[in-house]
């Protein structure tokens, strides 16, 4: 895009001064917005920044305090019903996508529309005319009549655009579209905003993943505590200024470095472990401390070898061994006792529950151990284990009895990650530990992962993302179609050669 | 996950279930194998299956309906002594029994969508104070004197043939009641917005709230055709038996969710098909139907009832958790 003066005709949605109370809480704090035809622009910021809100407002299911002002191709917007911006051409595909799992795909995308003209009979050549057509607008087919539930999420999430597609949509609001897909997918899902773009249509996106936004991205506004930073265009940023300007800290990206010496027994030391389909003759050893990345792509092996190792998913062949002992895993118990513990990627998430305190939290994989004779949990050892864990992780808590929903994003997770080290094991695999969360919360859980390994602990980092993986490991393995093809050393590794092997394969 | 193709096998395997069971009996009895008790079996079985094809359409929009044995009783009732002291003819019957159905059916609904009640609180709750009202001001009487153009009606036959010991038997009215209120219910859940509507918020609630579907107007639908539905079994009830007492039909709600279970409707909402519907209703009635033909004690019908269902919807459930161990390995 050429920058430079704009005529009004250029741009179709502003917002001046937005703002938003929520009991007493500003979510948005006199916010200017401004969406140009056919442009990309990415919104971001860290969690309760005032993104989800923002959407909401410009989606019409809330209401902004008054003052503000919002126009749509230079007619005000007064009332804010989702109808009123569904037909001024705004669309929101929503994170959890909203379709219906027990329709057709050619259902699901014709759906909104039948309603929208009111149609009383069904006509079911028409709803797969309509899906015909919204795919033809992105050149992607579909088999129209499986069940949404039996489609891929990356298909499902073509359903949800070809449906916000059958109305005369001029701008596509999609909120975190990209954490479920695989790399490959989510250059899929930039092509069909590409082509979107070229057919005049502009789209926001809302994401957590950086360095997607960049790659994608004409203009990206910045919030941060419910404010505008500002408007960037894409080649005046980079991941360190982003990152800055999102937590207004600077962020540095130093390197793991382990002291220790790989001589010695290791704690865990897999040889030639393999099950058919799954992986093959795996080899690795974990000496304590160390900090082990493993990355490659989603279906590489890389969860499966760690159920494996976790006693979920049994080998065909192959022998573990735990500080030189040979050891059977058949089991999540048998794990257990040998002193593994696995942070699955969705339990990250989904591990909490929220409405509790953080101490409640913290004991509940624990209880065994702080049970009086009568098999009642004793409410003091309760308090001290908690407080222990608190101090351990320094979680930063107003109190052990704060619920976890008032922490922070970064406070959250460390309290998902206390809860397995709580149970104190000397070997820590964690899948995915940062999906899904924003730049200030990973660096936290960087630096929890890096003290936990300094104590001694072994752990295995499953990631996606290679600068995570060579910025918080000492070693370094790909994998692909499940065996483990390249070794890096952290220390001399460097990113694109990694992202280079990954892509390889 | 091809639940499609699930559900096709489901059906497919409960209509083999239906053929050996039948050939089972046949081989024991072979007056199973009749015209004639088709149709007796079709007039007696349209009661539980105009029940069922309410509790499906219930179920697919993702809720459950407790209280139709109630609303069926009540309609059932005030039609009859409204029928006895005012007079009156079938259409008035139907008329008045149904209105009252779609009524308190209209009810639960607000109740559902007003205060948010789970559905299955919601009408447990209404259930009993439907019925309690009922008994309160019956006093639990009976009524036996019912006019004679009504048992005249229960007795029409559409055709008529004559078996071999010259006993006539055909198909009964009542049954043609029943046909008919399966096509209406499928060409709605078929062929009609509402009824895809319906799908979609079994499917998710809160997609449907983003498509812009009226929900409170869905729901409205959903809870008085339910009690339509109990409205024209309350009917039904009081020809096949000719008397009328307050207790006769609360306590089958559970039979009939069964039936409707077994036909492949799921109760967390959005699947189901009235073909489904269909065998499941066939097939509890030809059990019970085989049981008393093999001479089995009828005390053995509720015990096979359970298991049949047990067997039906567990198998389904076993084969669902073993696909979704795959998925976990696999990441699909």
């Amino acid at each position: 895009m050429v920058s430079g003066e704009r005529t009004v005709a250029d741009v179709f949605l502003s917002m001046e001064k937005i703002s938003k109370q929520y009991a007493g809480v500003r979510a948005l704090d006199s916010v200017d917005f401004e969406i140009r035809r056919g442009e990309i622009h990415c919104l971001v910021g860290e969690n309760g920044s005032g993104k989800s809100t923002l959407i909401k407002i410009i989606a019409g299911v809330v209401r902004p305090d008054d003052g503000g002002r919002i126009e749509i191709e230079g007619a005000p917007l007064a009332n804010y019903h989702s109808i009123d911006s569904i037909h001024r051409g705004i669309e929101v595909i929503y994170q959890d996508l909203s379709l219906f799992p027990n329709l057709t795909a050619a259902e699901n995308i014709s759906f909104c529309q039948i309603v929208a003209e009111g149609d009383r009979v069904m006509n079911w050549s028409k709803a797969r005319r309509i899906a015909g057509r919204a795919m033809a607008r992105i050149n992607v087919t579909l088999p129209l009549d499986t069940l949404v539930a039996e489609l891929s999420i990356a298909d499902q999430q073509l359903v949800a655009i070809c449906r916000a597609l059958t109305s005369d949509v001029k701008l596509l609001i999609m909120d975190e579209p990209t954490t479920a897909l695989t790399r490959k997918e989510v250059a899929a899902l930039l092509a069909v905003v590409k082509d979107l773009q070229a057919k005049g249509i502009a789209t926001l996106f809302i994401s957590h993943k950086l360095n997607e936004v960049l790659e994608v991205a004409d203009r990206l506004t910045i919030l941060r505590d419910g404010k505008k930073v500002g408007t960037f265009d894409r080649g005046d940023l980079t991941d360190e200024t982003l990152a800055l300007s999102m937590t207004g800290k600077t962020i540095e990206y130093s390197r793991y470095r382990w002291e220790g010496t790989r001589d010695g027994t290791p704690l865990l030391d897999v040889r030639n472990l393999t099950k058919r389909g799954n992986f093959s003759a795996v080899d690795l050893a974990l000496f304590p401390g160390e900090i082990l990345g493993i990355t490659g792509l989603l279906g590489s092996g890389r969860t499966e070898l760690a159920l494996a190792l976790f006693g979920m998913n049994r080998p065909d062949s192959g022998e573990v061994f735990i500080e030189g002992r040979r050891v059977r895993i058949a089991s999540v118990q048998d794990a257990v006792r040998c002193g593994i513990g696995y942070v699955p990627e969705n339990r990250m998430l989904q591990g909490l529950v929220m409405e509790q305190s953080v101490a409640r939290n913290v004991i509940i994989t624990i209880v065994a151990k702080l049970l009086t004779r009568l098999g009642l949990i004793d409410p003091r050892k309760r308090a001290k284990a908690a407080a222990h864990w608190v101090k351990e992780l320094a979680i930063k808590v107003p109190s052990i009895d704060s619920p976890v929903q008032t922490l922070s994003g970064g406070n959250q997770q460390r309290v998902v990650l206390t809860k397995w080290i709580a149970t104190s094991p000397r070997i820590l695999i964690l899948d995915g530990p940062t999906v899904g969360i924003d730049v200030a919360a990973k660096r936290s859980i960087h630096e929890t992962i890096r003290a936990l390994a300094h104590r001694g602990m072994g752990i295995i980092v499953i990631s996606d993302e290679v600068p995570e993986v060579l910025n918080n490991c000492n070693r370094i393995l790909v994998m692909s179609r499940g065996a483990i093809r390249a070794t890096f050393d952290a220390a001399t590794a460097t990113s694109d050669e990694i992202q280079r092997s990954v892509n390889e394969n | 996950m091809r639940i499609r193709a699930l559900f096709q096998r489901y059906e497919t395997n409960l209509l083999i279930a239906i053929i050996l069971l039948g050939i089972i009996i046949t081989a024991v009895n072979p007056s199973f194998l009749t015209l004639e008790n088709f149709f007796d079996l079709a007039k007696s079985y349209s009661f539980l299956g105009i029940f069922a094809i309410g509790v499906l359409i219930v179920l697919i929009s993702g809720g459950i309906d407790i209280s139709f044995s109630a609303i069926a009783t009540v309609g059932e009732y005030a039609m009859t002594v409204i029928m006895i002291r005012h007079g009156g003819n079938i259409a008035t019957c139907f008329l008045i029994s149904c209105g009252i159905g779609i009524a308190l059916g209209a009810i639960n609904a607000l109740l559902i969508h007003g205060f948010n009640i789970p559905t299955i609180i919601a009408t447990i709750a209404t259930l009993n104070i439907y019925y309690g009202i009922l008994t309160v001001l019956s006093g639990g009487k009976w009524i036996y004197n019912l006019p004679s153009w009504f048992q005249q009606f229960a007795i029409i036959r559409v055709f008529t043939l004559t078996s071999a010991e010259g006993i006539p038997y055909g198909l009964s009215i009542i049954t043609v009641v029943w046909v008919f209120l399966i096509v209406v219910a499928w060409i709605i859940l078929r062929y009609t917005t509402l009824g895809r509507s319906l799908y979609a918020m079994g499917g998710s609630m809160s997609a449907a709230r983003r498509a812009g579907l009226n929900i409170l107007r869905l729901q409205l639908f959903v809870y008085g055709f339910m009690g339509f539905m109990s409205g024209v079994a309350g009917v039904v009830q009081a020809l096949l038996v000719q008397t009328v007492a307050p207790n006769s039909i609360v306590g089958k709600e559970l039979n009939v969710i069964a039936a409707v279970v077994l036909g492949g409707a799921s109760l967390s909402g959005g699947t189901g098909t009235i073909f489904g519907t269909i065998l499941g209703v066939t097939l509890i009635a030809i059990m019970g139907n085989g049981l008393t033909l093999m001479r089995v004690s009828s005390f053995w019908y509720d015990v096979c009832i359970g298991l049949v269902i047990l067997i039906a919807v567990g198998a389904s459930a076993y084969r669902r958790k073993r696909m979704q161990r795959r998925s976990i390995l696999t990441g699909e």
